[in-house]
């Protein structure tokens, strides 16, 4: 086996120097009935460029030169190749958690880097060195905010992705925190008069998505207001991340929720991508995973180190704040060169892109049938009623090799089966637009 | 004590060329760029009028730099690292084996890096079809009866796997109230079991450090939900009477939770499935060779038994009657979601490749080799150090710094003076049945060389704590950085970087340039 170093003159010499007859001594403990004695029903073993074959077989069944126009919480960027040169290299690949400072300063520093980009973004104080995901770090930001307020319920948009909604629900059933769901008003923003009324004395949070699931940016100083009058919190939860270069910060949130899938990491059937919880410095201890913060060696240089683990499970067992664990260091490495690359001025140069092709894809689809939620601020998603089922409509555009957006139906039974949420970035070109329009005249 | 203080020599490291670097926020200068959009093939926009009053206006701090200087950058911060490319890290219950390189290219192939989840399945044939491949292998290499790939990591994977425990107890009526954890469990356990609305009874481990079946005969009632079980456990050593152990719990209704961390030592030699273990978890990250990365991204898929199938979260891939795979979102029973999507995909096509690597030969051989360097380490230095539990060993091997200790040099300080010999430390504390822990596990990725040079600066090690323990007790010493001032980290966290007025140094920021004007 080619990744094992040991000739089998090494093994009879280390057994021997074991004083061990035979490496089945080394199993003894294990009981003789639960010992394994045939071979495993697996596929054999494979040659290097057997198991590349295998691989491209699988690639070539799946959507190969399709134009797409799905994003739903997972977006097609550009990803710079200076991402997958740094995150390639073995010292960031193949290291550990850097529990070892002396010996992990470059993870602890680019995470230190990484932490103050997602701040300056978010516009939050503080952030933490990434989560699984969006959808489990919106779980996380209101199980937090209930034990900021000491309240339990939550109050959720029901403009929130679905499957974060699904997952939160897994969360808060056990964790005994009710959920409220509150609906869209006509513009697709949350609606403010029965999100108002929602709120009770003991509702810790409102949870919100901005741009939301249809795509609609919110009014999150409006919700800010109303969440803040009755004592909650506001946690705004951020699945297109790239919004963030030309949408304003949800700087009246107490709680951001990032999902950064879109700085640079690739769709790959949905993970794994980097959730990341940004907030005000006075909930701190209440944040859950890892933290990097800055401090000195012994003889005065500055270094970076894990901190405040006091929270975690290594130290609090049942009482930690969390029960994370690992989490996505390399992904947020992704990320962190993403930032860099594109920089300050990239970062607007980009999303204002996203809204020029999102707004010449809406414009021009929009002919065949109707933009719905046009009364608000969008980025670069939008729902469109093409007036005829958007199942049917999506087969047929596949044979044009051309994957239409989501239909709504499964989840928002009210807009009807001829609503889907339709996606467009830098990365679709003119002539993909051109062509879906004319494929659905 | 001899007036000649030891001073070791380490064998494998020389000094090392790295450079000082600041953050990229120091080095950034406006109106640099490192990137160039593609041309706009639609009409422009104006945002501001577009957004209204969300327009955003200034992005403050983000960074300024050209495209060598952030190859440099990231390059010069990666030199400060070590890592299992540059050599052995005797982590305990981390498993840090050798991570393929043809994983990373298989799992960016295109049509697989993407892939969008909401592509119509016609379309994700390839994507399915490597999530069913690997559930089939892994179900073979458990002896379970259906898994889900969907959690996130380990500690997601405890969480989902309790969850199933709960749904099944709600089925019978009682989701019950409590679970049995035994002192030598990772935190996680404990955590996962508080997440889930589970009260933690805390089960003492025997002499042995192993399950104390009396203790759990008269722990295990009615209102026990499950056991979580670490086998073999965090001292490396198989619970001989899981089965037992599994009876009693069955007998009350209460199922038996194993925590897979440590299936590195089990692979093609023994099977839970067989051995009577009802759900556990696995780390992709550890025993199928997923890189850690500096701590992530990780993949803790479920399995279990058929009792428990009714309730894996949704969707399950399905084969549906022409032969198509397919995503079954119907399942009324299920915990829901643990998170959207499928999970951590881009993981099970490197965990896949692994086994294709392997097939059930090289599975087998890799996990004798496991136990193998184990055993070695243990024989070589059991005349060196306190080996607390004397049952015979797997895949790592616990010993402890009691020896050490009445010199005032503590398992930490060996750890960080291991790091002079030009190795990671071994995992320091843990767990927390052994004071002072010195926990290794060396996998089977390491030869018999770079088992020797190991041995050979823990003995030396060994000796310095004798003769001369300040040299381990402040070390390291030829590290860019020495020991960090972590409770002051912890007391005035400083947790990101911020802009200085006028150009002058934050007075906390303390950049390497002493040491440059040293040089």
């Amino acid at each position: 086996m080619r990744y094992l170093p040991k000739s089998p003159a090494d093994r009879a010499e280390m057994l021997a120097e074991i004083g061990a007859a035979s490496i089945d001594d080394l199993f003894a403990t294990i009981p003789a009935e639960y010992q394994f004695k045939r071979d495993l029903a697996i596929p054999r073993q494979h040659g290097e460029s057997e198991i590349i074959d295998r691989f491209r077989a699988f690639a070539d069944q799946n959507a190969n030169g399709y134009a797409s126009f799905l994003g739903a919480g997972v977006y097609r960027h550009y990803r710079p190749v200076l991402i997958d040169t740094v995150v390639s290299r073995g010292e960031f690949l193949t290291s550990y958690t850097p529990y070892q400072p002396e010996i992990a300063q470059g993870t602890l520093q680019a995470m230190f880097e990484f932490q103050t980009m997602i701040c300056e973004l978010t516009g939050m104080e503080i952030a933490n060195a990434s989560m699984y995901d969006g959808s489990t770090g919106a779980a996380e930001a209101i199980m937090m905010a209930v034990r900021v307020t000491g309240r339990d319920g939550a109050v959720i948009a029901r403009t929130v992705h679905p499957e974060y909604r699904e997952v939160i629900a897994t969360y808060a059933l056990h964790q005994e925190i009710p959920t409220t769901e509150v609906g869209y008003a006509e513009n697709g923003r949350i609606d403010l008069a029965a999100l108002d009324a929602a709120i009770t004395d003991n509702t810790a949070c409102v949870l919100i998505q901005s741009p939301n699931f249809f795509g609609t940016i919110e009014d999150v100083a409006a919700i800010a207001d109303i969440a803040h009058k009755k004592g909650a919190l506001l946690i705004v939860s951020i699945a297109e991340a790239i919004s963030l270069g030309i949408v304003k910060a949800p700087v009246e949130a107490d709680i951001v929720s990032l999902e950064a899938q879109s700085f640079g990491v690739a769709p790959s059937y949905g993970g794994p991508f980097c959730g990341v919880i940004a907030c005000k410095e006075k909930f701190l201890r209440q944040m859950p995973g890892r933290i990097v913060g800055e401090t000195k060696d012994m003889d005065g240089k500055r270094g970076f180190v894990l901190t405040l683990s006091t929270r975690e499970q290594h130290i609090r067992r049942e009482k930690a704040t969390s029960n994370i664990c690992t989490n996505q260091a390399l992904v947020a490495m992704m990320t962190t060169v993403f930032l860099t690359v594109y920089g300050k001025e990239g970062m607007k140069d980009l999303a204002v892109q996203n809204l020029a092709k999102a707004k010449y894809a809406a414009d021009t689809l929009g002919q065949a049938g109707k933009v719905l939620f046009a009364g608000a601020p969008r980025f670069h998603e939008f729902v469109l009623d093409l007036g005829k089922d958007a199942e049917a409509a999506n087969a047929a555009l596949l044979e044009k090799k051309i994957i239409g957006g989501l239909p709504l139906a499964k989840w928002y039974p009210e807009l009807g089966p001829n609503a889907s949420l339709w996606c467009a970035t830098e990365l679709t070109a003119k002539t993909q637009i051109d062509a879906a329009a004319e494929a659905l005249k | 004590m001899s007036d000649t203080k030891f001073v070791g020599t380490p064998k494998k490291v020389t000094t090392h060329v790295n450079q000082n670097e600041d953050l990229i926020f120091e080095k950034s200068s406006p109106g640099k760029k490192a990137y160039r959009l593609a041309e706009l093939d639609v009409p422009e926009v104006d945002a501001a009028s577009l957004l209204g009053d969300t327009v955003r206006t200034d992005l403050g701090v983000m960074p300024e730099l050209s495209e060598i200087e952030i190859v440099r950058h990231f390059t010069r911060l990666s030199t400060w690292n070590y890592a299992i490319d540059l050599g052995m890290y005797p982590l305990g219950s981390c498993t840090m084996k050798y991570n393929p390189r043809v994983n990373e290219l298989v799992s960016r192939l295109e049509g697989i890096a993407d892939a969008h989840p909401y592509q119509p399945e016609s379309l994700s044939q390839g994507a399915l079809s490597i999530m069913k491949l690997l559930s089939d292998c892994l179900i073979e290499i458990t002896g379970m009866d259906t898994i889900t790939l969907q959690p996130a990591a380990g500690a997601h994977g405890e969480f989902t796997g309790i969850l199933l425990v709960r749904a099944y107890h709600e089925s019978k009526g009682n989701a019950r109230k409590k679970i049995l954890i035994p002192d030598s469990a990772h935190g996680t356990n404990p955590a996962t079991a508080a997440v889930c609305g589970y009260q933690v009874a805390n089960l003492k481990s025997n002499a042995q450090g192993m399950v104390d079946i009396a203790e759990l005969e008269r722990m295990v009632d009615e209102d026990t939900a499950a056991l979580m079980l670490t086998n073999p456990s965090t001292i490396g050593v198989f619970e001989s009477e899981i089965h037992k152990i599994a009876d009693i719990l069955h007998a009350k209704g209460a199922l038996l939770y194993m925590d897979g961390a440590n299936m590195n030592a089990l692979v093609g030699k023994t099977r839970p499935g067989d051995f009577g273990v009802d759900v556990m978890h696995l780390n992709l990250h550890k025993t199928f060779s997923t890189p850690h990365g500096g701590g992530g991204p990780g993949s803790g898929p479920v399995a279990c038994k058929k009792i428990l199938e009714p309730f894996l979260p949704k969707p399950v891939v399905v084969t549906r009657p022409d032969g198509l795979l397919a995503l079954d979102y119907d399942r009324p029973e299920s915990i829901g979601r643990v998170r959207m999507f499928y999970g951590n995909f881009g993981m099970f096509v490197r965990a896949l490749a692994y086994i294709l690597a392997n097939g059930p030969d090289g599975l087998r051989q890799t996990t004798e080799d496991a136990v193998l360097n184990a055993n070695y380490i243990r024989a070589k230095l059991e005349d060196t150090f306190d080996l607390p539990y004397k049952a015979p060993s797997l895949h790592e091997v616990v010993f402890s710094d009691k020896r050490q200790a009445k010199n005032g040099v503590k398992t930490g300080d060996m750890g960080k003076r291991l790091i002079d010999y030009g190795f990671h430390a071994y995992t320091v504390s843990f767990p927390l049945v052994v004071p002072g822990a010195m926990m290794i596990e060396p996998t089977e990725s390491e030869s018999r060389e770079e088992l020797d040079l190991l041995i050979d600066a823990l003995k030396q090690i060994a000796r310095e704590a004798d003769e001369n323990p300040e040299i381990v007790t402040t070390s390291p010493q030829t590290t860019r950085l020495r020991r960090l001032d972590e409770t002051t980290a912890a007391r005035k966290p400083i947790l990101r970087w911020k802009p200085v007025p006028n150009g002058t140094r934050d007075s906390n920021a303390l950049t390497p340039d002493t040491a440059a004007k040293e040089w």
